[in-house]
């Protein structure tokens, strides 16, 4: 056990240290695209937008979608990360061969780049939340985190990175080529990004709501719009109870199917 | 002696294909022991099966006394490998391929930087200690990847065709290294196709097709054992020539243009020869492992 925690943890080191070798350009697009997001979405569409309801509440259109836009973020870096990330080190650069013949085991690699891609989704979708909060203390008042429960986010951010990046691993376990994660981000993260409770409340969805229920990004958004707005409700032990669970399970399939994958 | 890895009925199957056939061999402590064979004879699944990375499908396995389906991690930690195929870490320099791969053995962060540096130095790496990998030439790459494989100072070498399209300078320093290695009592298992790089450097090989041992020995006692010291090749021979030197009771082989005598007592077959059919040209050498090779799988091409 504790070896595999060692292992795990030199893995996650490998690329931690990779990333913060070029930190500044990792971090520029986290930094710009919440930016572009509230003046063209928040600003320029949300101005339309009346009525809006959530959670029994009436509110403007920009502080719906700031939580929204960082739970984006934490599905798009863990979701990237252990796909393109996890497939060029694992087949193109062979690193996953190289690390096996030390004493860390394949399964350790596995974790430890899971690992990593939550730390990633941590890390970015900090970031947004950061800008999101400085951008709107100067510009749009109407975002107001005032709640400190915004503190609980960038854990929720990892906890649901940790299920988007187990997620993510299933799938380099089993495309045959780089290509084939076309898939996964059209049929399953494309759906999400624009039903999964970011844009538009999931209620709007009238008979197709349950559905939206099913989608694991619906309750990563749930948590964290909550917790920046304050509100709590069943609901959000349920969600998550919801990513709780999905995580687990994709962390053992993936790590199983890697292992099938890779040893020959 | 003791012998740090032991296969008994060792089997290898990938689907159908018998990659590795029952076979079974020791290394000993502190010997060079080379696996020679052509591509595909089943070289690099035996070190895979060694270095616990591929499992055994049938028959037992120890390394330094323990079985590599229970004790991988243990195992693992007493080796150094240098794979076949290149796989330095493109993110990293140099230096820091050495370090971060230090980690994944556990050690403290100033043992690795000292290691790294000491074996820079032993590889003539030290000028190119902060370049990106792939600016690296393969030669450069070979001798990093050699490094890297000694960084936890391990108990045994396994280098899996460490010389492989290397020039001749990079090839020697190789070879130089690893007779260093061998004398400060390191094991150091080796894979190549190169007969006069096994015959340089084992103690003991096997030769092996298609999965199994052909022959197993020390180079210069298995070169006298099967085709004797020295080898007469003839150029020119008709057919009574070939047929004299057959009478001779020497193994004797055809390829397209010359035959080969395999002797202990070439001068005089040659003297006799000569006066006897002095059209033929004929030229004397040492044997060497290719002629062992080439006695036991034929002198036809393969494929
Ligand atoms: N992962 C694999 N899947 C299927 N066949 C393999 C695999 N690895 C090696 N082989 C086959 O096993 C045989 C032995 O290969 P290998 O051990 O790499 O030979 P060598 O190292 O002596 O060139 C070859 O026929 C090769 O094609
Ligand atoms: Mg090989």
């Amino acid at each position: 056990m504790i070896e595999m925690g060692r292992g795990m943890m030199a893995v996650w080191r490998r690329n931690a240290d990779v990333f913060f070798k070029t930190w500044k350009t990792n971090f520029l697009p986290s930094i710009f695209e919440p930016l572009l997001y509230l003046v063209a979405m928040g600003l320029g569409f949300g101005s339309l937008v009346s009525g809006l309801i959530y959670a029994g509440q009436p509110m403007e259109y920009i502080r719906f979608l700031a939580p929204g836009l960082v739970s984006i973020s934490a599905m798009y870096s863990g979701f990237f990360e252990c796909t393109y990330g996890s497939f060029v080190r694992m087949h193109y650069q062979k690193t996953f061969d190289a690390i096996v013949a030390t004493p860390v085991n394949l399964g350790d690699v596995i974790a430890g780049e899971i690992l990593w891609g939550a730390s990633k989704s941590l890390i970015n979708s900090t970031i947004v939340l950061i800008v999101i909060a400085i951008i709107g203390w100067i510009l749009f008042p109407a975002i107001r985190f005032t709640s400190l429960t915004i503190l609980l986010i960038p854990p929720i951010a990892f906890l649901a990175g940790l299920m988007f990046s187990s997620l993510a691993m299933i799938f380099t376990a089993i495309v045959p080529n780089i290509d084939s994660f076309n898939y996964p981000f059209f049929l399953l993260i494309t759906p999400m990004f624009l039903f999964g409770g970011t844009f538009f409340p999931i209620s709007q969805l009238g008979v197709a709501e349950p559905f939206a229920y099913l989608l694991p990004l619906t309750h990563a958004t749930i948590l964290i719009r909550d917790l920046s707005l304050g509100i709590s409700s069943i609901l959000n032990g349920l969600s998550l109870l919801y990513i709780i669970i999905l995580t687990t399970i994709a962390f053992y399939l993936a790590i199983r199917l890697m292992k099938k994958r890779l040893t020959r | 002696m003791s012998s740090v890895v032991v296969a008994r009925g060792l089997v290898k199957r990938f689907g159908n294909l018998t990659a590795v056939d029952h076979i079974d061999f020791n290394i000993e402590q502190g010997e060079v022991f080379g696996f020679l064979g052509p591509n595909g004879a089943g070289k690099s699944t035996i070190i895979r099966m060694i270095q616990c990375v591929s499992p055994v499908t049938s028959g037992s396995l120890k390394v330094l006394n323990m079985d590599v389906q229970k004790q991988p991690r243990e195992i693992k930690a007493r080796l150094g490998v240098a794979p076949q195929d290149d796989n330095l870490d493109p993110d990293f320099s140099v230096l820091q391929n050495l370090t971060s791969y230090a980690r994944y053995f556990n050690m403290p962060k100033d043992l690795a930087n000292q290691r790294a540096n000491e074996l820079l130095e032993f590889m003539q790496l030290e000028e190119k200690r902060n370049t990106m990998i792939d600016d690296l030439s393969g030669g450069m790459k070979r001798r990093l990847i050699v490094a890297r494989a000694l960084i936890n100072d391990p108990d045994i070498i396994i280098l899996d065709e460490p010389t492989t399209g290397l020039d001749p300078q990079a090839r020697h320093l190789i070879w130089e290294r690893i007779r260093q290695l061998k004398q400060e009592g390191s094991t150091v298992i080796l894979t190549t196709h190169y007969m006069d790089e096994a015959e340089q450097l084992c103690d003991r090989l096997v030769i092996m097709e298609h999965g199994r041992f052909l022959i197993e020995g020390k180079p210069r006692q298995m070169i006298s054992d099967i085709v004797g010291d020295c080898v007469m090749e003839i150029v020119g021979a008709d057919d009574e020539a070939e047929e004299y030197l057959r009478s001779t009771g020497k193994q004797v082989e055809r390829s397209a243009d010359r035959l080969y005598l395999y002797s202990n007592e070439c001068r005089n077959i040659e003297r006799d020869f000569q006066e006897l059919y002095p059209k033929s040209q004929s030229i004397i050498r040492s044997s060497t492992m290719e002629d062992v090779f080439l006695r036991l799988t034929g002198r036809r091409l393969r494929e």
